[in-house]
């Protein structure tokens, strides 16, 4: 039988804004417990939220960016329960009335584009950090009693929602891996995962190729890295199969992906749904972003990294083209093609060298690297190598490295040829015998000889020659 | 001598500028007045210590945070409770350099038309000690009423500054809803509760208005106001005064009531105004009962924040929800209990159209209906109250009939308009109180047409027994 994974991702991102959502409290990281609060975000009594212009501009860009229609007129809700990180007793979010809406995000496949629905886009406060000390397992029942660090509570979270219109685990990473690119573009989040600036929950369910209705759907939490998403995907779409191939039926339920052993554990369940008894936020207007604001930030939106995929895939393979785009590399590839250099090889230097020795893409001069990238055959491989980790520092100049062509002068090769050649007696022979896969061999011990100063190439072909003769 | 029962405090602020009193020598006069008949009002709940400006004195209803002191809500929940910053009105009162009295009496979280829902015991009216002062500001209309202080500030959700003025036999003004800041001020229902002056004049009225009101970049909610004026004319001479037919005849109006407001209506006559009767046939009969879904349902997610976490009442129990529970049920008494639960009902799930998302469309009704009347009228006007002041305990067993106390005030307070409440005479030797409901923003016609009245009625705010 085959089947069919459904997917849908909510995804949390933290905006870097100076400050919180809804108070003027420095929004920062690792700064000392409670020492970025304020009666707003401690919710002492009579303190009133103030919105952050400056996050809501950003959701609006980051909306545009999700291809959403922006509200003329979105709301604040209350979002209602007890929990010692929500110190007002609910949470300022969005609820009917978002912000970003009706949105598609286009993540390009070997097999073409696909378009994933976003549902919404809406801007909402995080809660505090909570640790619970002793008892099982970190969690508040048992605990012998709960620290509070506020520092994190009320900064400036969006929420964004696709439709279930994921169709694998990879597509999932994939989607993922381009919508953090396209957020650290706008400049509006780190978007890290390790950080938890990225954050994503998966829901997943499975049903048979050709079925039209959704089957009921778990949701799995708790991964945080592109490569703990797809595995924590994959293995429960895995499971799913399993149950319904022998006959069994799937719950609504959460489950925790445990990346080292790769387990689903499911969460404890509730024995009431949740009420969050929404209610539009009295102490807030409406948000009414302005027109003109809207299509200023409109203009500001680069061009997609999907797009980019699509543009790239001329030259190189989809994957290629694709590592470049959501690696942000791919305007460095741009640049050193559009200077001279051949894609293939551009792609390979900067995918692989130049990532390899952890230069900085922004800060490659691509008209000095294209030169180097085109006398790459003639260059010895170790002042390559040498020059392009150089290739970030300021004032980079090839010239210096192309002076340094290779040997290249047969009357120079030669005796080192031949001396390699009658140290190796026996080896020649073998070769000669029919063992052609030791041509490697002489070759790598010429290299060796010259001090990689050879040219490869030439060398290649004296070697082929002198044990053919 | 200063006469704290006679003095307003316009005059009190001539004392001073002209050098006749020292901002000491005010200040003491208060504080005896209070070591006097504080004991047998309770109208404070705390008192501060010296005063900590140079003007005329002030107190402030519990609700209104101030900083450095006690502010508890008259809930037990928040007992010990010391604010850490100022609430707006709080900061203005104290730049405008008018020194801090003390922290008034208010039924629990405002919650309440008598103060008898005040964790702290009640208030008693200054007029017959025996009766309540109205609420839930009555800590501060009997302050005034009482010459406990010059003036005092309120908050007013569905009727807490109007009720009790009307009740003590003074001023009191519900502003526009979005003029005055409610930062600061302990939330009881946000889309709806209004700080404003409880004062013995419409001219004090307008002074302290003027310190408190205009756009604050902490409130969200709040606007730019047109320029206070004090009011000047004694005439009411182009005046259309509109008498709403279902507010003035509403069941439970006391005959008393009735005749005083009917003889100052025919008052605005005589002093010039056009006077007509209109109508606002849904506002009375859907008023309360929305305002009764309305008001709890905030007041459900407003007070979720007394968890024991972070300041007040703590009972630990039985980990962090038993915590939560035990805290709750130990710091809030009955009436916030009754509002917290009607309130989570209204906003649950299923339950949120059929009647807090109901109650919100008949508010839009309520609006569309008083616009309506002020197309041909400058004012409304009925009585604020339909009875006077009633007995300690006549009411308390009875949260309906107490709901009733706010009948004709909840209408304008759900249509987010201002309205004022002056003393219109007496009825068997009780205050009776004239609301006057202006269009949004009309304070000042509110208080030309109250001070005209006022100079007509010449209602002696000083109670008869303390004469």
């Amino acid at each position: 039988m085959k089947w069919e994974p459904v997917i849908g991702l909510e995804i949390h991102v933290h905006l870097k804004t100076r400050t919180k959502m809804f108070c003027g409290c420095t929004a920062e990281y690792g700064a000392p417990e409670n020492t970025r609060t304020c009666p707003v975000c401690l919710a002492h009594p009579g303190a009133l939220p103030v919105p952050n212009e400056q996050a809501i501009a950003w959701s609006v860009k980051l909306g545009l960016a999700l291809g959403c229609r922006i509200a003329d007129r979105a709301l604040f809700h209350r979002k209602h329960y007890f929990y010692p990180d929500l110190p007002k007793g609910y949470q300022i979010s969005q609820y009917d009335a978002p912000l970003c809406l009706e949105g598609r995000f286009v993540v390009p496949g070997a097999d073409g584009d696909h378009e994933i629905g976003i549902t919404r886009a809406h801007l909402e406060e995080d809660a505090a950090k909570t640790v619970h000390v002793g008892g099982a397992g970190g969690r508040i029942g048992g605990s012998d009693y709960s620290l509070v660090d506020f520092n994190r509570g009320g900064t400036p979270l969006v929420e964004i929602v696709t439709e279930p219109d994921l169709r694998s685990a990879e597509e999932a990473r994939r989607f993922l891996q381009l919508l953090r690119q396209t957020i650290v573009e706008l400049g509006i989040s780190d978007a890290e995962m390790e950080k938890g600036t990225l954050r994503a929950d998966a829901n997943v369910s499975v049903r048979e190729a050709g079925e039209t209705g959704y089957r009921t759907r778990t949701e799995i939490k708790n991964m945080n890295s592109f490569s703990f998403i797809a595995r924590g995907i994959e293995a429960e779409i895995e499971r799913q199969i399993a149950v319904w191939e022998s006959g069994g039926e799937i719950v609504q339920q959460t489950y925790d992906f445990d990346p080292g052993s790769g387990a689903l554990t499911a969460r404890r369940t509730k024995e009431e749904a949740d009420d969050y008894r929404y209610l539009p936020e009295p102490d807030l207007v409406p948000v009414e972003p302005p027109a003109e604001l809207v299509e200023r930030l409109r203009a500001e939106v680069p061009e997609l990294p999907g797009a980019r995929v699509r543009r790239l895939e001329g030259g190189l393979d989809f994957e290629t083209a694709s590592g470049l785009v959501t690696s942000g590399r791919d305007r460095l590839y741009e640049a050193l093609v559009a200077a001279g250099a051949d894609p293939r090889a551009a792609a390979n230097v900067v995918m692989n060298q130049l990532a390899g020795a952890g230069v900085d893409p922004d800060a490659v001069d691509a008209a000095e690297l294209a030169k180097l990238i085109e006398a790459r055959e003639s260059i010895p491989r170790g002042v390559l190598a040498e020059a392009i980790a150089a290739s970030g520092e300021p004032g980079f100049s090839a010239e210096r490295y192309l002076g340094e062509a290779a040997v290249t002068d047969v009357s120079e090769l030669d005796p080192i040829i031949d001396r390699v050649l009658a140290e190796n007696e026996s080896q020649v022979a073998l070769y000669r015998g029919g063992k052609e896969g030791l041509l490697g061999y002489f070759v790598g011990a010429v290299m060796r000889e010259t001090h990689g100063k050879a040219n490869p190439k030439v060398v290649n072909e004296r070697v082929r020659e002198k044990l053919g003769a | 001598m200063i006469d704290t029962l006679r003095l307003t405090a316009e005059e009190a602020l001539g004392l001073l500028e002209r050098n006749d009193v020292s901002p000491g020598e005010l200040w003491d006069a208060y504080r005896a007045a209070i070591d006097e008949r504080d004991e047998e009002l309770h109208c404070y709940l705390t008192l501060s210590d010296g005063p900590d400006g140079e003007g005329v004195p002030i107190a402030l209803k519990d609700v209104i945070g101030t900083k450095g002191v006690e502010t508890t809500a008259g809930s037990k929940i928040l007992e010990g409770y010391v604010p850490v910053f100022d609430s707006t009105v709080a900061a203005r009162v104290k730049e405008a350099g008018l020194p801090l009295l003390g922290k008034t009496n208010t039924d629990e979280f405002a919650m309440g038309s008598s103060t008898e829902n005040s964790a702290y015991g009640p208030s008693h009216n200054p007029w017959d000690p025996t009766r309540v002062p109205g609420g839930s500001g009555g800590g501060s209309a009997a302050a005034v009423a009482g010459g406990l202080a010059p003036w005092a500030l309120g908050s007013d959700t569905g009727g807490s500054i109007k009720q009790p003025a009307a009740l003590c036999g003074i001023v009191g003004l519900r502003p526009t809803y979005g003029t005055v800041s409610r930062y600061g001020i302990v939330a009881f229902a946000s889309s709806l509760d209004q700080v404003g002056p409880t004062t013995k004049t419409v001219r004090d009225c307008a002074l302290l208005y003027r310190v408190i009101a205009g756009r604050d970049p902490l409130d969200s909610t709040t606007a730019e106001i047109p320029q206070v004026k004090l009011p000047e004319a004694e005439d009411l001479k182009g005046v259309r005064v509109g008498v709403p037919r279902e507010l003035n005849e509403a069941e439970g109006i006391e005959p008393g009531v009735r005749e005083a407001v009917e003889r100052t209506i025919e008052l605005c006559r005589e002093l010039g105004a056009e006077v007509g009767e209109t109508s606002l046939p849904r506002s009375v009969d859907y008023g309360l009962p929305c305002y009764y879904l309305i008001a709890p349902a905030e007041a459900s997610s407003n007070l979720a924040r007394y968890d024991g976490v972070r300041y007040g009442l703590r009972v630990s129990n039985g980990g962090y929800h038993g915590m939560v529970e035990h805290t709750r049920d130990g710091g809030f008494g009955d009436e916030p209990k009754r509002r917290i639960m009607l309130g989570a009902y209204a906003l649950s799930a299923g339950y949120y159209e059929a009647f807090y998302g109901q109650a919100q469309k008949v508010r839009t009704v309520i609006a569309d209906e008083h616009r309506a009347a002020f197309e041909d009228f400058d004012v409304l006007v009925s009585a604020t109250s339909p009875t006077v002041a009633f007995p300690l305990g006549a009411k308390s067993q009875d949260p309906l009939a107490m709901y009733l106390s706010d009948l004709l005030t909840i209408p304008s307070c759900m249509a987010g308009l201002p309205g004022l409440s002056i003393p219109c005479g007496l009825s068997d030797g009780l205050p009776v109180g004239l609301q006057i409901v202006g269009r949004q923003f009309a304070e000042n016609t509110l208080f030309r047409v109250g001070h005209a009245l006022e100079k007509a009625i010449g209602f002696d705010y000083v109670p008869e027994r303390l004469r």
